[in-house]
């Protein structure tokens, strides 16, 4: 029996096992993933003295200028048609990068045009005309996601990167792996203070590295308005560690 | 080649491109004077400009490829993708794509590198566009070209923003056409090293 890691689609049908992969028996549990929870009393460098150790937001969470309706939800729970065709186009790949663990490959979604575009629109109905300037991607599948919202909304792309990829002066923020740290950078001046921005990936796991991203942008004075993700695994429970930061997502494994 | 001498001789939105790319000198090691895109998505019209320029040339050539060069590649390939009704397909260093891939190995000034694509990503006979940021030997872009290839798919142009001397007076990479927005920036004076 497989664990709930499987996505569903919105219609409550499991989608059809990748007939080129033997599935693992018995995955392992859900601390195999690579970002790890928060452990209470860890204080990581690099962070501003004035935050608690590990807190998502570096504001305390701030007033919100023009609230997005439905916050910190999965659009497959509005039940929009586009949905099922979206979930059903993401391949799972078992025991990558690790055994044990069941992969989400969106590869396969940008494969189906008509996916894709209904991905994209389904974002840019969401964020047009909220007068959100920053579109921030998180490195790599971040970059594929965030460019033609960013385009049809009418904001700036701003990559967040891994170290020593971007040239010139950058700012940093170190999060937390289940072994070790990784960082995350963005340039300086890539950004104002007072916008208004969104953070994109594909995935939100233990939102580890979604949280250094709104570090990154709430230390240059950004307002964070959400975090929008294709899938969410609610399992490992990044929504929690978002805290106050809505979290929209297309599907919820 | 050069977009400006490919039907686009004067055209004010190739101004706008070459001007939003950042020269930062000694990136990533000395003497390499790095052709910085990143300004570029900064400015709305600058972005747009640049995709509307490929999608126009690109939309009516039976294209069903965009295949982009991790990870600068990504930032352009897709957009263009969903205006000319393509699929995206991402060519990545190795160990990234998690499901059966082909490899290709390209040279480096020292050493060799590896590109990567998923198996079942492209048909045979599929018509593909292969989409980087910049092209400076090509060795990156004919690995993408071997690569596509191998899949059977034929490869119509390669295109890319900027393009370093080393092409310049080259209209071919591996027998296949280049598109190049801009040529690369100087340092002005001001910028300062």
């Amino acid at each position: 029996m497989l664990q709930s890691l499987l996505l569903r689609a919105s219609n409550s049908i499991s989608l059809p096992l990748p007939n080129r992969h033997q599935l693992s028996p018995s995955p392992k549990p859900l601390s195999a993933w690579i970002d790890a929870a928060p452990s209470a009393g860890q204080s990581p460098s690099n962070y501003r003295s004035a935050l608690p150790s590990l807190r998502c937001t570096a504001a305390g969470g701030g007033s919100e200028l023009q609230p997005l309706q439905n916050q910190g939800m999965a659009a497959q729970d509005e039940k929009d048609p586009r949905i099922a065709r979206i979930s059903s186009s993401i391949r799972i790949i078992p025991d990558f990068p690790k055994k044990g663990i069941l992969f989400q490959d969106i590869t396969t979604l940008l494969l189906d045009t008509k996916a894709f575009k209904d991905t994209i629109d389904l974002f840019v109905d969401r964020y047009k005309g909220k007068n959100i300037s920053v579109v921030a991607g998180i490195e790599a599948r971040g970059f594929i996601f965030g460019p033609p919202i960013a385009l049809a909304i009418g904001a700036k792309f701003v990559p967040l990167r891994k170290p020593k990829k971007l040239p010139g002066e950058v700012i940093s923020e170190e999060y937390s792996l289940e072994y070790g740290k990784d960082v995350i950078e963005m340039h300086v001046g890539a950004v104002q203070a007072g916008e208004r921005a969104l953070v994109i990936d594909d995935l939100i796991a233990t939102g580890g590295t979604l949280c250094a991203a709104i570090r990154l942008l709430e230390r240059v004075g950004v307002h964070v308005v959400e975090c929008a993700c294709v899938i969410e695994l609610p399992e490992l429970k990044g929504r929690e560690r978002l805290e106050d930061k809505p979290l929209f997502v297309l599907i919820s494994g | 080649m050069f977009a400006a001498e490919n039907g686009l001789k004067g055209d004010p939105r190739l101004q706008g491109i070459s001007e939003a790319i950042r020269v930062v000198p000694g990136f990533p090691k000395p003497g390499i004077m790095f052709q910085d895109i990143t300004p570029l998505f900064l400015d709305h019209k600058v972005f747009k400009d640049t995709v509307d320029i490929f999608v126009d040339r690109y939309r009516d050539m039976g294209i069903s490829v965009v295949a982009g060069v991790e990870a600068r590649g990504f930032m352009f390939g897709p957009s263009i993708a969903l205006a000319i009704g393509a699929k995206f397909v991402p060519l990545r260093k190795p160990g990234k794509l998690p499901a059966s891939v082909i490899s290709e190995q390209y040279v480096l000034e020292y050493g060799t590198d590896c590109l990567e694509m998923h198996v079942g990503a492209v048909q045979p006979g599929e018509r593909a566009l292969v989409i980087d940021d910049l092209i400076a030997t090509g060795g990156t872009l004919s690995a993408a070209i071997r690569l596509l290839e191998r899949m059977g798919a034929e490869v119509v142009e390669c295109a890319c923003v900027i393009g370093l001397p080393e092409v310049k007076g080259q209209c071919r990479l591996r027998g296949k056409p280049l598109y190049i927005l801009v040529e690369p920036r100087d340092i002005d004076c001001c910028q300062g090293m």
